[in-house]
């Protein structure tokens, strides 16, 4: 089953309480995946020059302030990591792809969970309810956000296994349905010289679209090149830096639900979802035809 | 007091966000055993699942907003109307009554209906009527792919336009349609209009309370190849 929700603020006051409403959307879908939760939020963009990780620990004693200074010694500044349950967040003054090489080389303990300079991925097994009180996701600002609630069906259950799954850098990836070509395709990819973590059928199509989008695709290419490259059901919506974009496959099983007010946009499995949002009984809705990419961004909504 | 006040004092209204689902349905089946009100009004659905599901009474239902799943599936008798949008399966499996949803219905709408009248007046998505063994289905808007697959018998009327695979693999149902069709599924042929099916689309489209005219539609049906195995054909299947 699985249940997916994702939420563009249009207005400053979604902004500031985008949390709140990404918290109370999970919520709503907790009864289609009660096995793991997650989010990508896109909030505090970092200084130009410096990019913005979220890592992932396994020890709950870790010493982020630690890992702060080690980081401090391998590329300067003054990284402060931030902690959020058993993830962090740290702002590097270097690129993202030498961060993340150093926290590989240097630090195998931990997973980087997101990169770039705006996106924070948080996810965890565990009910979704839990999880939005143990990340205090309610605290949160930001201007866009996608979220996952999962009910596990191709591999394991495991904060690794969990979505939302990054992609590239400040891209991330959540999935409604089950991909039946994800064993050759990985193959594949691997051949290409992409990196895979788990089993999951979810972090094939991600490493899909990070290659594609590597090979110069943009976004709604690679996004179309699932259409003819994946075998399976899904609903994928795909977080960018700039907005976030929906697609289901051809047969469209897979529920989603859109809708706009003047205020936000919002994408969800199930109108339940959307209802929570302030305004939603007179914002305009509409189910996503199959095989169609769409896209919000900044500039396409201001 | 006036006889509108008295009906209006006869409608039993319950609020979901303060009521469970669990005793709006139980109270809605107990009507099968013992008489109760026949009007009732819920509010606040917020796409619950499941809403007025499995009713066998007279009873009419007005549901104030959106609903989720299988709101009204196995409908037996009752009238249920939805002021606003429904999720996947509305009305599925429905023996009998109306169903009606002034908004747009998800998928699978009227699945494997056996009878009575389901209308929606928006737009349906994909998959409406699959596997109709009855069911008369009248949609206002359009529908998306393989509507009516595998549809058995019944009416399924489509004021708009309809997409891919109409009809796949139809048996013995009657599609009309206004619109265009993207395209139609593996034995579904368009077949003439007669005078007869004039007649049954002009009832049909007056008990939905639809304004549209007969002639404007194509009928679809069953070209009735694929009924038995043809060991000439083993290669096409």
């Amino acid at each position: 089953m699985c249940g997916i929700v994702g939420l563009f603020a249009k207005s400053r006051d979604i902004d500031e309480r985008l949390g709140v409403h990404l918290a109370a959307m999970l919520g709503q879908m907790s009864d289609r995946g009660p096995d793991s939760a997650g989010v990508a939020i896109y909030r505090d963009p970092a200084p130009s020059g410096s990019s913005k990780l979220t890592l992932h620990s396994a020890d709950p004693r870790e010493d982020w302030a630690a890992l702060g200074a080690e980081l401090e010694g391998a590329f300067g500044g003054s990284p402060e990591p931030t902690r959020r349950a058993s993830h962090a967040v740290v702002v590097v003054e270097a690129e993202a792809a030498d961060v993340e090489a150093w926290v590989r080389a240097d630090r195998p303990d931990l997973r980087v969970m997101s990169a770039g300079r705006v996106i924070e991925i948080y996810k965890e097994t565990g009910s979704p309810r839990e999880f939005v009180r143990e990340f205090a996701l309610d605290e949160l600002r930001g201007t866009h956000a996608l979220g996952h609630t999962r009910m596990a069906t191709e591999s394991r259950v495991t904060t690794e296994g969990s979505h939302p799954f990054s992609t590239g850098l400040d891209l991330c990836l959540v999935h409604n349905g089950s991909l039946s070509n994800h064993n050759r395709l990985r193959e594949r990819l691997r051949r290409e010289g992409v990196d895979f973590q788990t089993e999951n059928d979810t972090e094939v199509a991600a490493g899909y679209l990070a290659w594609r989008l590597r090979e110069g695709a943009s976004l709604e290419e690679a996004l179309e090149g699932c259409l003819a490259d994946l075998d399976g059901f899904y609903t994928f919506a795909v977080g960018t830096a700039d907005g976030f974009a929906v697609l289901r496959d051809p047969i469209a099983c897979k529920p989603a639900v859109l809708a706009e007010t003047d205020d936000w946009v919002a994408m969800g499995s199930e109108w339940r979802a959307l209802a929570v949002l302030p305004g939603a009984a007179d914002a305009e809705k509409w189910e996503p035809q199959p095989g169609v990419v769409y896209v919000w961004e900044k500039a396409a909504v201001a | 007091m006036t006889a509108v006040a008295a009906r209006e004092a006869a409608v039993e209204v319950v609020d979901l966000e303060s009521s469970t689902l669990r005793e709006l349905n139980q109270r809605l089946h107990d009507l099968t055993r013992e008489p109760g009100p026949t009007g009732w009004r819920v509010l606040n659905p917020n796409g619950a699942h499941a809403v007025a599901c499995g009713i066998d009474a007279e009873a009419e239902v007005e549901i104030e907003g959106h609903v989720g799943y299988y709101c009204a599936g196995m409908n037996k008798r009752a009238t249920v109307l939805v002021r606003g949008n429904a999720g996947p399966g509305l009305a599925e499996n429905m023996i009998s009554g109306l169903v009606l949803v002034q908004g747009n219905a998800s998928q699978s709408a009227g699945a494997s209906g056996r009878g009575g009248l389901l209308v929606i007046q928006g737009d349906a998505s994909s998959r409406c009527g699959i596997s109709m063994k009855g069911i008369d289905i009248v949609v206002g808007g359009s529908v998306g792919h393989m509507c009516a697959f595998m549809a058995q018998t019944g009416r399924l009327v489509v004021c708009g336009d309809a997409l891919d695979a109409l009809g796949d693999s139809i048996y013995e149902a009657r599609l009309y349609v206004r619109g265009s069709v993207a395209g139609l599924g593996a034995d579904c042929v368009e077949k003439e209009l007669r005078p007869e099916h004039l007649d049954e689309l002009a009832a049909l489209l007056a008990r939905a309370g639809v304004a549209a005219a007969p002639a404007d539609f194509r009928r679809y049906g069953s070209a009735r190849q694929l009924y038995n195995f043809h060991v000439d054909h083993a290669g096409s299947y």
